[in-house]
């Protein structure tokens, strides 16, 4: 013990006169492991803390109180008192030692203290510190005591009464510091939530806050504190807006403020203003609605800003919804009401002068408010909408009459705060008919933007129950059928089929009745009789009307009903086609089978149209496929549409759509159906089974390309189902396959039955099983590679590509092998071109097969992880390759590291950027194309790592800029343009040079290079001159 | 274009823009040659009927521009600059070999000839670009938008 007591002694010594601050740390460990306790350590601080000299009893102090900062969870309750009682009594003391009495007293705040002791420090603190001429740190000390009280002594704090708050006043008035601020908004917003009574110091609290609103406050360079003025003006804010009680001191600054010059202050005070609106009620508003609604006005008709504008507007919108609010009484006036009158008296007239100057600001007003509630939008509606409707008639002009209806279309949007409630009607309800007929009308007039409004007015009016009738909706929808069939404008098309797609949605019946049959008419109308001299343009114009309405039959489809009506008549346009009995082009028949696809992937209730797609379109589409292939084996036999590439990729589009979203039993019975029917030749569940026996599709027949094929479909059919469903006689589907596209020589069918392949070994679970599958396949394409004189060696390369990008997807373990492969084959004098756009494939998203849509085992990450895995291969390839050869690696660099997510790109740009320049000098265009598109979005924010390299950047573009492909010309002057972006110090010496040599390019023979040649140049002729 | 507190015109008409021309078949097929014509001429005053296209005159073969901007108001203080900025903008979009002439449409400007007279004259053009705070009042005028 006394060996302690001599080591606590020596510490306090060192500490105290030795002047070594690292003792204290010592000590706090000694009191902490139990070596001494607090009490001997006071003994031992004994005389330092009566000495006569202020410095000594300071340092003594100070030992105590970083002590008791480590350890103040150890104290008994009569220690704490002890310690409390003297250093209450050292606030008194000599002021250089009052910041290590506030350290201790901090820390011991923190205990539990006795009852009563919390209010004596108080006293004690308000009474003999003066705060606010304590340095910051001693300022933040005073501060986060009250924060500690205030979280443990509630009670006894609240039993002080308005005093606290008055000694709290005090402390905090004329804080400067952004840090200590913060504390003390944090103590005000406790003060106001948590019900301290503030009695007679009200303003004084709203004074000591509110004179820091509106805060301007810019961090210095390098905050290392990292308080932004966001931070300080939330928390002001919270303050502020947090009572009622400061309603009569708030409102006026605001109105005060709204008034600044300064931007900032502007926005402050309208978004304080809408944060108050939530807890104030009409009686707080009443007296300064007036004044606010000046302000408010002034700001939305005056502003050139718009964010202003927006603020002002939700402000008004906050203000009616917080009037709204209030329970009325009878006696007194309807705040709402007369808030309301004052907003409509200064905005209706502006409606109805004939120059329409202010009626935009004035509308936007109106619908703020009326979308704060339903009553506020009811009195609004009510007496605004007779003044549109009245003002539409009179008006002559067509630019006047768009204007009104999108005045118009605003009131009737549906804004979900001031719907009408339960058993109210919508506030239109009584304008119903005079809406109607002011939509029908606008609809026959010949101005493309009164149509587009209209059907926008004629969408919100469907989405609110009860505003359109029966009557109206077949009205609406013989309109939109006429502006299918008849308009060209690509705006209102576009517009009508959006209508159209909402309001089937609702009103399905009507469509399919009023819509759908005309449609199909038009479809099947044959063209007219050509010989005329306009004959040629006619027909364009009926080709585009069959395009519309194809299109517009997938969009309104969104619902079963409607889809089971034109989904048979789409089936009918690829059947005709086939058979000849009507005369489609291929690009319709294409149109066709995207609004199939369409249909499949916007349903609805996918389990009905599912079941449909099942039952009647899947089966039908395979019957016409296989029927348009058998036919056209025939010598001299015409050739049905069904057998193009182009119509068969889209058939696969559709039934990949479809079969993804099958219930997982009818994908089972679809996966069985397609597998027996291409194993076995069943054809038992196609529609016309009129087909000769036995059908082998997938065995290869030299003239059957046709057949051949058809594969696609399989694959579109197999490999869309979710990796849950299991494939029947899958190794022999392998094996099939891997054979057809092995030994076929129709390249669409080769590459369908790789792609069908290796959208089949994504979804293979992994194992030994298919470890020896893939391995016999590797042998047998290795074989073939490795045969120089082989005729197949691009079947199996494609073969080979596929199957790559399955398992990289997948992260299966063999990837590299064949990524391996890959790379070598870049140097191959035969392949090398196709290895390098094979990358391209591999990297990117493909549309039938091995995406998210097929539930293929896709990792995200997999591109970033497949360069970094083999960047170092290809720069060594690149390096070792000889120069006839190292094209090749350019190009599938810049395919990869086209495809990258950006901020790979930007962190691996170091590295990359001399091979990058390298592959711009190259000479194939698409290599510099790909290389320059890649380039383009890294110039948009350029990293430091490109500065070396940046004289030889610009003689590269330059150089491109007169290169003989438009699209490499506009390319590279879309990158210069985006250096222009780069710091002005860097880019001073080539200014002259590039403004010169873009002189050329400004008289270009294209009109789209010449327009970026002009927004390049403008730029380069902007830097380092003054007024950029 | 800030020139006092006092705006000469504080509620301009506004007029719709024509817009971004639509892409045809035959820009995007690399063999046609584009020949340059009136739509070609920039639309930033558009807004304001300021320049028009019916107002616009090109000359390919023979390299001439010519180009007629309407004041908004007839005594716009604002006429010289604003025809500097299109000779401006002009000289620095157009291949060398055109001869770009910018002149008030007649009549709508109180002093037309003065202004027409400034514009025409090349040493005063030049001169007024050497002066950086009129360049800087161009460039702010020219600049993009962002």
């Amino acid at each position: 013990m006394a060996a302690n007591r001599d080591v606590l002694l020596g510490l306090v010594e060192e500490f105290v006169s030795g002047q070594q601050d690292s003792k204290a740390a010592e000590t706090a460990t000694g009191v902490k492991t139990g070596q001494f306790t607090v009490l001997e350590l006071v003994e031992a601080l004994g005389l330092s803390l009566t000495s006569p000299e202020p410095q000594t009893r300071g340092r003594g102090v100070q030992l105590l109180s970083l002590v008791l900062q480590e350890c103040y969870a150890n104290l008994s309750e009569s220690e704490v008192e002890v310690l409390i009682a003297f250093y209450e009594n050292r606030l008194k003391d000599h002021y250089a030692i009052t910041p290590h009495v506030l350290q201790g007293i901090n820390a011991l705040t923190k205990c539990t203290l006795p009852s009563g002791l919390s209010i004596s420090i108080l006293r004690s603190l308000f009474q003999d510190v003066h705060v606010q001429s304590l340095m910051l740190k001693e300022r933040s000390c005073v501060y986060n005591i009250l924060i500690n009280l205030m979280a443990s002594q509630e009670e006894e704090l609240k039993g002080l009464g308005a005093d606290f708050v008055f000694g709290f006043v005090q402390a905090m008035d004329g804080e400067r510091d952004p840090r200590n601020l913060l504390l003390a908004f944090q103590i005000a917003h406790s003060i106001i939530y948590r019900g301290y009574e503030l009695g007679k110091f009200t303003e004084e609290l709203f004074e000591v806050t509110s004179c820091y609103f509106p805060i301007d406050f810019t961090p210095p360079p390098n905050d290392p504190h990292g308080i932004t003025q966001e931070d300080l003006i939330m928390s002001l804010r919270a303050v502020l807006t947090g009572t009622p009680r400061f309603a009569e001191y708030l409102l006026p600054l605001i109105i005060e403020k709204i008034d600044s010059d300064v931007q900032s202050a502007k926005l402050d005070s309208l978004q304080t203003l809408t944060a108050c609106t939530a807890v104030y009620t009409h009686k707080d508003l009443a007296e300064f609605l007036s004044g606010l609604w000046t302000s408010l006005r002034r700001e939305v008709f005056q502003t050139a800003s718009e964010k202003v504008e927006t603020a002002s507007l939700s402000s008004l919108k906050a203000l009616a919804a917080c009037l709204s609010r209030s329970v009325q009484k009878s006696d007194s006036d309807d705040a709402l009401q007369s808030f309301l009158d004052l907003v409509l008296t200064d905005c209706k007239h502006h409606l109805c002068e004939p120059d329409l100057k202010l009626v935009w600001p004035s509308a936007k007003i109106l619908q703020a408010v009326a979308s704060a509630s339903y009553r506020a939008s009811h009195k609004i509606t009510g007496a605004v909408v007779p003044v549109l409707l009245e003002q539409y008639k009179n008006s002559t002009q067509c630019a006047q009459r768009r204007t009104l209806l999108e005045v118009v279309q605003g009131f009737v949007q549906p804004v979900q705060s001031s719907l009408p409630g339960e058993g109210d009607e919508s506030v239109l309800s009584g304008f119903q008919e005079p809406l109607c007929s002011l939509v029908f009308s606008a609809l026959c007039e010949s101005s493309t933007g009164l149509q587009v409004t209209a059907t926008r007015v004629l969408t919100a009016l469907g989405q609110q129950p009860g505003l359109l009738s029966v009557p109206d909706v077949e009205l609406a929808a013989d309109h939109l059928t006429r502006l299918v069939l008849e308009e060209e404008e690509s705006e209102v098309c576009s517009a009508v089929l959006e209508c159209s797609g909402s309001l089937a949605r609702l009103f399905p019946t009507a469509f399919v009745s009023k819509m759908i049959p005309k449609l199909k008419e038009e479809i099947f109308s044959e063209p007219m009789e050509q010989g005329e001299s306009n004959a040629p343009k006619q027909a364009h114009s009926q080709q585009a009307v069959r395009q519309r309405c194809l299109k517009t039959l997938a969009a309104v489809s969104s619902k079963a009903s409607v889809a089971q009506e034109s989904a048979p008549i789409l089936l009918e346009v690829l059947s005709s086609a086939h058979s000849g009995s009507c005369s489609f082009s291929l690009e319709e028949v294409v149109s066709a089978c995207h609004s199939l696809q369409r249909i499949a992937a916007q349903a609805q209730d996918t389990e009905d149209v599912g079941r449909f797609f099942h039952d009647i379109i899947i089966p039908r589409l395979l019957g016409l496929a296989v029927q348009a292939a058998l036919h056209g084996e025939g010598e001299g036999a015409r050739n049905s549409p069904l057998t193009e590439e182009s119509v068969l990729f889209s058939l696969v589009l559709v039934m990949s759509t479809a079969c993804g979203r099958l219930q997982s039993q009818l994908a089972i019975l679809t996966a069985s159906r397609a597998v027996s029917l291409f194993l076995d030749g069943d054809v038992s569940f196609l529609p016309e089974n009129d087909l000769p026996s036995p059908l082998q599709l997938l065995k290869k027949q030299s003239e059957a390309w046709r057949q051949s094929q058809l594969v696609c479909l399989l694959m579109a059919c197999v490999c869309s189902m979710p990796r849950s469903v299991e494939i029947p006689q899958i190794d022999r589907l392998f094996c099939e396959l891997e054979e057809l596209s092995c030994t076929c020589t129709h390249p669409f069918a080769y590459t369908s039955a790789a792609k069908c392949f290796a959208g089949l070994v994504n979804k293979r679970p992994g194992g030994e099983e298919l470890d020896s599958m893939l391995e016999r396949t590797m042998k047998r394409i290795s074989s073939e590679l490795d045969c120089a004189s082989s005729s197949f060696r691009v079947q199996a390369f494609t073969l080979l590509l596929w199957v790559t990008k399955a398992l990289l997807i997948r992260y299966h373990p063999l990837s590299t092998v064949l990524t391996d492969k890959l790379f070598s084959l870049l140097k191959d004098s035969e392949l090398s071109g196709a290895a390098a756009n094979g990358f391209s494939l591999i990297m990117s998203d493909t549309e039938d097969v091995l995406n998210r849509a097929c539930h293929a085992d896709l990792r995200i990450m997999y591109r970033q992880r497949f360069f970094t895995e083999n960047s170092a291969k290809l720069f060594q390839g690149f390096n070792s390759a000889e120069k006839d050869r190292k094209s090749g690696y350019l190009k599938a660099l810049s395919h990869i590291v086209n495809h990258l997510p950006r901020q790979v790109q930007i962190t691996e740009l170091p590295a990359l950027l001399p091979l990058l320049l390298e592959a711009l000098s190259c000479t194939e265009q698409g290599v510099q194309l790909s290389t320059l598109s890649c380039l383009h979005p890294i110039l948009t924010d350029p990293p430091p790592a490109l500065t070396p390299h940046l004289d030889s950047l610009v003689s590269h573009l330059l150089a491109l800029t007169t290169s003989t492909v438009m699209n490499v010309r506009i390319a590279s002057l879309r990158c210069l343009h985006a250096l222009s972006r780069l710091p002005e110090h860097m880019l001073l010496p080539f200014r002259a040079r590039v403004i010169r040599a873009l002189a050329v390019p400004l008289d270009d023979k294209k009109r789209l290079v010449r327009k970026e040649a002009v927004l390049a140049r403008a730029e380069w002729f902007l830097l380092g001159s003054p007024g950029r | 274009m800030s020139g006092g507190t006092h705006l000469d015109n504080a509620n301009p008409v506004i007029y719709q823009r024509s817009g971004e021309r639509v892409l045809t078949v035959e820009e995007e097929d690399e063999d046609i040659v584009d020949p340059i014509d009136d739509r070609e001429i920039f639309v930033t005053l558009e807004d304001l009927n300021v320049v028009e296209q019916m107002r616009v005159n090109v000359d390919d073969q023979g390299s001439t521009v010519s180009v007629e901007f309407t004041p908004t108001i007839p005594h716009c203080s604002m006429a010289t600059l604003i025809g500097l900025s299109i000779k401006v903008k002009l000289l620095r979009s157009l291949p060398n070999r055109f001869k770009i002439d910018v002149h008030i449409t007649p009549g709508t400007h109180a002093s037309e000839d003065a202004v027409n007279k400034q514009l025409a004259d090349k040493e005063r053009v030049a001169a007024a670009l050497e002066n950086s705070q009129l360049l800087e009042v161009v460039n702010q005028c020219l600049a993009a938008k962002i």
